[in-house]
């Protein structure tokens, strides 16, 4: 792969002090892990991890709602693998534990197997538990749409979904937020588009590149960041024109319009953040858990986790509190609940690598 | 007979008797076995090697194996790896009521077969049957015996620069599995590596001393494997990406499933860390033999971090590849 | 999921898709996907193609790449 060796050697020689930049997707976390680019950028550029793993910015209370509806004899939990290990607010309490119990918790692939789920159980109630950023979205809203027109009635979502903006202006707004360019999400800009992301450069004043997930996709948007940062002008650049248009999908777009609504939503690490959620629309009231099936949301519980400030990079993991007593098989916050997070991954690999 | 399993099999009764006469009987004769005492009296004199294993995959019948397959493979490989011959198995079942006649017949002559092949013997047995609701079909235990053949394979004769081999691709076993589990709806023609190793370890064995240890990297993948050689020692393994064989279609699937092929668990495969000046006879000894044609050399020990499995990838990058931490989870993102 | 490798689409019935890669296919949705044509490469993420990949661009990050690359040796 000789372009990746050039790609870096390019990055190295631009004339810029050491950077801190942030990337905002679990897939680019994975693809930067899996391709060992860390060590390879430092010390030159410090890559962040930010609020981009979907499951792991969920509450804790949203999940304990989770926990208490799998107890119910009537339903039957749907939801992607990865929601089942994320810890609740009681140590250890997870969906995970939940289905060793008795719960009947399945893993689905795409919300629609969730519709399936419903047509084959017609005397239970099948609840979707509906995570993710503006790339699941678009899928989950087709999900109720066809359950509504298909008079699948006994299909119900739990809308967990989060939307990346208000997260992201929030966290610009701190005080001690601490980074220098954002590496943007390439599939959320698929449905968003170029002009879904031109906020970063002009209202965060950030540099921005739209970036792809090949290894030599992820080193092009930082070079391109780079060269952003010495200009001291910062832009919104695609770097990832292949799957991104100007203006995004308008067609997912459009359906996630029809079926959701932003609303006020809490984020594991980070608190409530104003219209960073997406709630269903009255139309759709009848599939909504929080309504049909009377889903409480217990206040969040306080947590010396300081996942919030680990993300901003304004705290190494280390220097958490409860770094090693939460630990990747018994994780309480974000950073460590996913693999490649922050925190998990301070833990099992050290500062060597 | 009746086409299922029923309570009365389990009873000890007839109806059990008529399982050991017209399905295992016929199935593994041996005159051990034909004996039908409550243990076996079996020939030999050396140094033993036993182990035993227990199996409850779904599905049981699996892309390029079954269960009765994999009971036979996973307890002659465990042997195999310490060193041993695999000569005689046990074969412990429980079945749930209701499970097919035709199934279980199915799965006896593949344990046969695959018996066949690793030179065993199934010398004693046992049969239960559980309430239906109580089991989940067919679950096997199988404990197996061998002649020491190779001794001395122990992690704690590995020294720096040696190599470290894999007998081929990568993480077959598990992605076929996955994939072949209905509710993904992924459509493949990938099969599991579910193989006895004997006449390979038979083949490794010439290499004597050479050969530091072996491993079969069954559950958590190779990755795994290789850290439970590493962990609490002073000594690392790197091992190179572009070296490790992995088919592209294991890829392919491991990345639909947003699962990693070097944690996938391997059923015909070993990893073997030799002496580097004998590296290449031992990569020839596992290439003669049948599933061997595809080893590689993929790594080497040092002591560049101890403790640790490092991977050098295409990018020139270092990535730590840690233990499994829990079943993986197919990822959202 | 969040898919990394696109999907070839080889079959195409109204919202149904069927993609494939490397040899292995499954069922894919189109719904967001203008004129889903066999052949067309697709970005899947939890059964939904959300985006068409563009071939010309594609080539024309191939050279983006090689450019830098170029400029740094």
């Amino acid at each position: 792969m000789p372009e990746s060796k050039a790609l870096l050697q390019a990055i190295q020689a631009v004339d810029v002090p050491p950077v801190t930049l942030m990337e905002v997707c679990g897939t680019h976390t994975m693809a930067i892990a899996k391709a060992g680019l860390k060590p390879l950028l430092a010390p030159k550029v410090t890559l962040l991890s930010g609020p981009g793993c979907p499951v792991c910015v969920t509450p804790a209370r949203d999940i304990d709602a989770c926990l208490t509806l799998s107890a119910r004899p009537d339903v039957i939990l749907t939801s992607y693998g990865d929601m089942l290990r994320v810890p609740g607010s009681a140590r250890g309490d997870s969906l995970l534990k939940r289905r060793a119990l008795g719960a009947d918790v399945r893993m689905v692939y795409s919300p629609m197997d969730a519709v399936e789920v419903a047509r084959e159980n017609p005397c239970k109630k099948i609840v979707f538990l509906g995570v993710g950023f503006e790339t699941t979205a678009p899928g989950t809203a087709i999900a109720v749409q066809t359950a509504k027109e298909s008079g699948v009635k006994n299909f119900y979502l739990l809308p967990m979904l989060k939307r990346l903006e208000p997260a992201l202006r929030a966290l610009a707004a701190s005080a001690d937020f601490a980074v220098d360019g954002l590496l943007c999400p390439g599939h959320v800009a698929s449905i968003l588009g170029e002009n879904g992301f031109q906020y970063v450069a002009r209202s965060l004043r950030l540099p921005a590149v739209i970036a792809g997930f090949e290894t030599e996709d992820v080193l092009l948007a930082v070079y391109r960041l780079l060269l952003q940062i010495r200009e001291g002008a910062p832009a919104l650049e695609n770097a990832y024109p292949r799957a991104v248009q100007r203006e995004g999908n308008t067609l997912a777009m459009a359906t996630v319009e029809t079926v959701f609504t932003p609303c006020d939503s809490l984020w594991r690490g980070m608190g409530m953040i104003p219209q960073s959620g997406l709630a269903l629309k009255e139309d759709y009231a009848a599939f909504d858990a929080i309504k049909a099936l009377d889903v409480c949301f217990e206040e969040e519980k306080p947590s010396a986790c300081r996942c919030g400030d680990v993300i901003r990079g304004a705290l190494p993991p280390e220097k958490c509190p409860l770094f090693g007593v939460c630990t990747p098989e018994d994780p309480i916050g974000p950073c460590m609940v996913s693999g490649e997070g922050a925190c998990a991954a301070r833990y099992k690999y050290g500062g060597s690598v | 007979m009746n086409d299922v399993i029923t309570m009365d099999h389990g009873s000890g009764g007839k109806k059990s008797a008529s399982l050991v006469q017209e399905i295992f009987l016929p199935a593994f004769a041996n005159d051990a076995l034909n004996a039908l005492g409550d243990g076996a009296v079996l020939e030999g004199g050396a140094n033993l090697v036993m182990s035993t294993d227990s199996f409850v995959i779904a599905p049981r019948f699996f892309p390029g194996g079954d269960i009765g397959k994999l009971a036979v493979c996973g307890t002659v490989n465990d042997v195999c790896m310490a060193g041993g011959a695999p000569k005689y198995l046990s074969l412990g079942m429980i079945l749930e009521e209701g499970l097919p006649l035709d199934e279980l017949r199915s799965v006896a002559a593949s344990i046969a077969k695959a018996a066949n092949e690793a030179n065993v013997q199934i010398v004693t047995g046992d049969t239960k049957v559980v309430e239906r609701g109580k089991g989940d079909g067919l679950y096997i235990n199988t404990a197996g015996i061998g002649f020491l053949r190779h001794p001395g394979l122990s992690r704690e004769r590995m020294r720096e620069g040696d190599a470290v081999i894999v007998s081929g691709f990568v993480g077959d076993h598990g992605a076929a599995v996955m994939l072949a589990r209905a509710e993904l709806g992924i459509k493949s023609s990938l099969c599991s590596d579910c193989a006895p190793l004997t006449a390979m370890c038979a083949s490794l064995a010439a290499c004597g001393e050479a050969v530091r240890v072996l491993r079969d990297p069954t559950r958590g993948g190779v990755a795994t494997a290789l850290n439970e050689f590493v962990e609490d020692t002073p000594l690392c393994i790197e091992l190179t990406e572009d070296a490790i064989p992995i088919r592209a279609e294991t890829q392919a699937g491991c990345d639909l499933l947003g699962l990693d092929p070097l944690y996938c668990a391997n059923e015909g495969k070993l990893v073997a860390v030799v002496d580097k000046e004998k590296a290449e006879e031992a990569l020839a000894a596992i290439r003669r033999a049948p599933y061997g044609e595809n080893a590689a050399v993929i790594g080497t020990v040092s002591a560049r971090s101890p403790g640790h499995v490092l991977l050098l990838t295409r990018a020139q990058g270092t990535r730590m590849l840690s233990k499994l931490t829990g079943a993986e989870l197919p990822r959202i993102c | 999921m969040c898919l990394a490798i696109p999907l070839k689409l080889i079959s195409v019935d109204g919202a149904q898709a069927v993609g494939e890669a490397a040899g292995l296919t499954r069922a894919v949705r189109v719904d967001f996907i203008k004129e889903p044509k066999v052949g067309d490469y697709v970005i899947v993420h939890a059964g939904f193609a959300i985006e068409r990949l563009r071939k010309t661009e594609a080539e024309a990050s191939l050279k983006a790449w090689r450019e830098v690359a170029d400029a740094g040796e």
